[in-house]
């Protein structure tokens, strides 16, 4: 075991290393763009063997990244934003081939207007694909995962493809201390890749991802996959403790800090949960009862564990860092339909939208979104959903507007 | 064709006469693809994977039956060659890596329409032959989006009916030559074939199956439904596509186009367009004469070089 400060992107380009893949087909896409790059240069370098095909879009990456762990390689590749969405098609289509690999996506917020910073909107596209969703928080979190969504894809009772999600900038860009395994801890880990019956090859020919006609098959492959995905929740758990019991690090599936004796919680997905756990310490100084709450687990959706993390709160702040256009939060909806009509259910379950684009969420937010779930618990009704977002912002965006403005009338003849 | 390929097909009688394909598909009667498809696979044989693209033939391998001795995996309009991609790699790796042996080895063949080559799926072919995948491209171009009724594309020939242009003067733009676009590339191999010339179809895939790298190959596709044309015609319309010179049988291999077949004396083009419902509008109510010689004048000049040199 080797301890170095790396980036999330390298644990990412470590994750697939120790986990001995066969194929990387690859597309670049900042802030993704040094994973592929960590990963040729180690194959260029002789260190891993392995092949890269650069392919002419992540539409195709994702075509050959599924056709060829259906061929009987194990495949890793990684995207963000705009390519995830470009590959959106085939995301859709690659768990049906029931096929296993893995792809990490950098999170980054998706266009319009476009940016490079993160938010949650591009992973979250993907959330009803079949794909299995891992969230990290930390640079270790990322290597650790990809190693883990090894074992629980290829489990012969899940075998479905999984996301790794990191966000942009705060973990891909960012340095942390990461223990990178030893390449044989790894090994007994996660074995060499079995393609089990799914692969191809002269004298035993197979058809994937045929046509049916009906509802009736048709219902029955998707719930098969549904099924399958649920089932890697309990697989989780044991693949969990697996690496628990060789690695020290354990990760639950729901990521609880605090929370036993709170009386709220924050709830969040992702690198900015780590700003949620300063200000739960923060708040605990200050004498309240507050604890943090975070799914690593998104697909399958850990509902049972969020039910037990939640029973008896009297409220949750949920933080989406994405907006269902129209609606508003994701994991609010989500985090709703599993807590409605459950006994010792929180009755309040306040949302708030904040860090789109990689908007920072500050310590005195946190405070604040604490002081309104209290205040909406008193009052006995879930309050309106927040949209975060200051008056110094909004100061600042005023100028910008003005300046917008004056060039745009400046050019009028 | 080169001279290092010494052709098992030197009369009729040496294709073979049982077929590798099933029957019973949902193609339509009298489908000039299939027919194409069948002679393919004939040469071809079961040792492949066929990467299908959205189309037509999509609809041949309907759970739980397939007419492919080998393997099939559908992948999306847009991107079967990088399914390809992902097959051969997969091969390949699993070959230097001693997973799997010499004979258990594929030879990957990707099956899409004219719409997918020339229009969605351009991209993906442009970048596998870009990076050299060795493979096999079989586009059965039935000039027109078939599978959803006939709507124009990309291949649809100049003066055509189809669903999206119902006009006096059918499909106002002209047929991609793909042909060309593919060999600008310089692929190992590109060739146009035709189901009703089958000693030249089969010369021509025997010819690709020796070869490594991007093989590409259009068949013309009569097209029943699509073209309006009673199913027993499919051949005499096929030939006629190459006895009136609108689709010269050619290949391209090492920066050099051969054609295969002279048709001569040529016939005049509307001995091919008159038994087609989807050309009725260039004789019916009238003959729309500046049509018909427009169409005629693009083939003469076409052949007006080639007949020359003989090349």
């Amino acid at each position: 075991m080797t301890r170095a400060l790396i980036t999330g992107n390298a644990a990412a380009a470590w994750g697939a290393r120790l986990a001995r893949a066969d194929y990387v087909p690859a597309f670049p896409i900042t802030p993704q763009t040094e994973i592929i790059e960590t990963l040729a240069g180690w194959m260029d370098a002789g260190e891993f063997d392995c092949r890269l095909t650069l392919l002419e879009s992540e539409h195709s990456m994702l075509t050959a990244a599924g056709a060829a762990a259906a061929s009987g390689v194990r495949v890793f590749t990684a995207t963000s934003s705009q390519g995830l969405l470009y590959a959106m098609e085939m995301i859709y289509a690659a768990p049906g081939l029931r096929a296993p690999f893995v792809l990490v996506n950098v999170s980054r917020g998706i266009q319009t207007p476009v940016t490079l910073e993160p938010d949650h909107n591009d992973v979250l596209a993907a959330r009803d694909s079949g794909f299995l969703q891992l969230h990290c928080a930390t640079c270790q979190e990322v290597l650790d995962s990809t190693l883990i969504a090894y074992r629980l894809g290829e489990d012969h009772r899940v075998r479905l493809p999984a996301i790794v999600n990191m966000d942009g900038f705060y973990l891909s860009f960012t340095r942390e201390p990461v223990e990178i395994p030893e390449p044989a801890q790894a090994s007994r880990f996660l074995p060499a890749f079995d393609p089990e019956t799914t692969r191809f090859r002269a004298g035993s020919p197979v058809s994937q991802a045929v046509v049916v006609l009906g509802g009736s098959p048709y219902s029955y492959f998707r719930y098969e996959q549904h099924l399958a995905a649920l089932r890697a929740l309990e697989v989780y758990e044991e693949v969990a403790a697996e690496f628990a019991q060789q690695f020290g690090r354990h990760y639950a599936a729901l990521e609880t800090y605090r929370s036993d004796d709170a009386e709220f919680v924050f709830c969040m997905i992702g690198s900015f949960a780590t700003k949620a756990r300063d200000a739960v310490d923060r708040l605990r100084e200050s004498g309240q009862r507050v604890g943090l709450v975070r799914p690593r687990l998104l697909r399958p959706f850990p509902a049972g564990h969020l039910r037990r993390a939640m029973a008896g709160k009297k409220g949750v702040a949920v933080i989406d860092q994405n907006i269902s256009l129209g609606k508003g939060g994701v994991l609010h909806a989500e985090l709703a339909s599993a807590l409605y009509g459950q006994r010792d259910a929180p009755p309040v379950l306040a949302s708030f939208i904040g860090g789109l684009g990689g908007r920072d969420i500050g310590a005195e937010e946190f405070y604040e979104m604490i002081a309104v779930t209290r205040a909406a618990h008193e009052q006995g009704q879930t309050p309106e959903p927040r949209l975060l977002y200051t008056a110094d912002e909004l100061r600042e965006m005023r100028k910008l507007q003005a300046i917008a403005h004056a060039e745009r009338t400046e050019r009028k003849p | 064709m080169s001279d290092a390929t010494v052709t098992v097909y030197k009369r009729m009688k040496d294709l073979p006469s049982t077929h590798l394909l099933g029957a019973g598909t949902a193609m339509c009667a009298g489908c000039g693809g299939l027919q194409a498809l069948h002679e393919v696979y004939d040469v071809l044989g079961e040792n492949t994977i066929v990467v299908n693209a959205a189309g037509c033939m999509t609809l041949l391998s309907v759970y739980p039956f397939t007419p492919f001795r080998g393997s099939w995996l559908y992948t999306s309009m847009a991107s079967a060659p990088a399914g390809a991609q992902g097959v051969r790699d997969a091969l390949d790796i699993q070959l230097s890596k001693g997973r799997i042996q010499p004979e258990q080895d594929l030879q990957v063949v990707v099956l899409t329409g004219d719409g997918a080559a020339n229009g969605m799926g351009l991209s993906a072919t442009s970048a596998a032959i870009e990076r050299g995948l060795d493979f096999i491209y079989l586009c059965y171009d039935n000039e027109g989006y078939g599978n959803t009724g006939q709507q124009s594309s990309a291949a649809t020939p100049h003066g055509a009916r189809t669903s999206t242009s119902t006009g006096p003067r059918g499909f106002a733009g002209y047929k991609k030559d793909l042909f060309a676009i593919w060999a600008a590339h310089r692929p190992a191999y590109v060739a146009t074939v035709i189901g009703s010339e089958p000693l030249d179809l089969a010369r021509k895939i025997e010819h690709a199956k020796s070869l490594k790298g991007p093989r590409l190959i259009i068949a013309l596709s009569p097209c029943p439904t699509g073209w309006d044309f009673d199913p027993a015609q499919t051949v005499e319309i096929g030939r006629l596509a190459v006895k009136t010179g609108l689709w010269p049988l050619k290949e391209y291999e090492d920066g050099r186009v051969t054609h295969t077949k002279l048709p001569h004396p040529r016939l005049p083009v509307e001995e091919y367009l008159k038994l087609q419902g989807r050309f009725d509008h260039l004789f019916s109510p009238s003959r729309n004469e500046a049509l018909l010689a427009e169409i005629q004048a693009r083939v003469d000049a076409y052949w007006a070089d080639i007949e020359t040199t003989g090349a």
